[in-house]
């Protein structure tokens, strides 16, 4: 039976602890709301990019450039993982992981080279532990508020650099779509060969300057960047929606765990003073 | 006049979006001017000014550092990034240049090159015109 004080510090302990989620969650929920606007604002172009290539790409005939039709063989794959810098947001970066994990073993089992990019730390940490000789580089956005085109296009840029070396035939994109606060789906999206539906063609000529070639060409390496500011904007709304329910959590657990100590305490303390009543009762008939 | 709808984004956001008479457009193989029912086209944009007419005394002029622009009944311009000509000046412009050296020193490829000193060129037109 712990004593009177003790049940008084546990009391206390469970309060502050409930103190630091609750900021914590409302901090998320502020971020959440930028993140979310972020994400939103880029959407328009991200969307746009995709319909302009699809126009264009529904009008080639045959190969295009590798970017566009892959290198032809799909032996080494570049899995670009993309996870959060801290953790304290429920499964937001085990879930990637566990994605990405599960692809990385299927592939291995098929036989086939696995390459791995990780972006932010957590996944980095979660990863090393399996498949330390995988990773090939980390990229590191701790010191980035809000994520901006400058810092997805040097990822972008490294990216398509080792697919012109014949590094990798197949880059695929790992992170959380942000639906709503309780819902972040882990996704893996296809880079490069470029996963691009082609609508009907255009009816008519479509004239382009400089060429088709040319275009696509300068095209499809700023499709990936942008492909993946895209993801890492998703994965940023993600973190933050993850982070706010799990402190929501937390919050309320600590609610609970108070209110059952308090009754603990209470109850305590009311038997003592019973006690100690009923002595000086007995104690004072015995006269 | 007749009007159709412009839109302008960069990979951060929408920038513009409406109903706009005229557009002239600074792509790779010169100014042009888009209006209502223009052929389909698709091309490259190099860094230079968007000039927006909205209505017959309204202009709009901004700054665009490259991009694409696809016209298919509307036209849509991808920049990569684009701001109000009058929050760009000199000094701003002085630093592009710099930037754009320094990749020109950096670049290893041949391709790179010429991007590089290509766009060197049309920055170095741009800070005429706006000196002027």
């Amino acid at each position: 039976m712990p004593s009177l004080k003790d049940l008084r510090n546990r009391i206390a302990s469970v309060k502050a602890t409930q103190k630091i989620t609750k900021a914590m969650q409302m901090v998320a929920a502020a971020k959440l709301r930028r993140a979310q606007t972020a994400a939103e604002a880029a959407r328009p172009y991200a969307e746009r990019m995709e319909t302009v290539l699809a126009n264009l790409a529904s009008g080639i005939s045959g190969g295009g450039p590798a970017l566009l039709s892959g290198t032809g063989k799909s032996e080494t794959h570049l899995l670009i993982v993309a996870t959060a810098e801290r953790g304290l947001c429920g499964g937001f970066n085990s879930s990637i992981v566990r994605l990405a994990r599960e692809r990385i073993l299927a592939l291995q089992a098929e036989g086939k080279t696995v390459k791995i990019l990780c972006v932010g730390k957590k996944g980095y940490e979660q990863l090393k532990r399996q498949f330390e000789k995988l990773i090939v580089e980390v990229v590191d956005l701790r010191s980035v508020r809000q994520i901006g085109f400058e810092n997805a296009d040097p990822i972008g840029k490294k990216v398509i650099g080792w697919f012109e070396e014949g590094q990798f035939d197949v880059a695929t994109l790992f992170y959380s779509k942000f639906r709503s606060v309780i819902a972040q789906i882990p996704t893996a999206q296809q880079l490069i060969p470029a996963d691009i539906q082609c609508g009907a063609p255009l009816s008519g000529a479509y004239e382009c300057e400089p060429g088709e070639d040319e275009i696509l060409a300068a095209l499809l390496p700023r499709n990936i960047s942008v492909q993946i500011f895209r993801g890492l904007l998703e994965n940023a709304a993600s973190e933050q929606g993850a982070r706010m329910s799990a402190m929501d959590n937390a919050t309320r657990n600590a609610g609970e765990m108070i209110k059952k100590q308090t009754t603990i305490y209470n109850r305590s303390r009311q038997a003592m003073i019973t006690k100690e009543l009923i002595e000086i009762i007995s104690g004072a008939e015995a006269l | 006049m007749a009007t159709f709808h412009f839109e302008l984004v960069s990979p951060e956001k929408l920038l513009y979006s409406g109903e706009v008479e005229a557009v002239v457009v600074p792509g790779i193989e010169g100014l042009f001017t888009v209006m209502k029912d223009h052929a389909p086209v698709m091309t490259v944009l190099k860094a230079g000014v968007i000039e927006i007419d909205e209505a017959a005394n309204k202009k709009t002029k901004l700054f665009v550092r490259g991009g694409f622009a696809d016209v298919a009944g509307s036209l849509t311009i991808l920049a990569e990034s684009a701001k109000p000509l009058e929050e760009l000046n000199a000094a701003q412009l002085a630093q592009e240049i710099q930037n754009a050296e320094e990749d020109l020193a950096d670049a290893t490829s041949e391709t790179a090159k010429k991007q590089a000193s290509e766009k060197i060129d049309q920055l170095k037109e741009l800070q005429a015109a706006l000196a002027a």
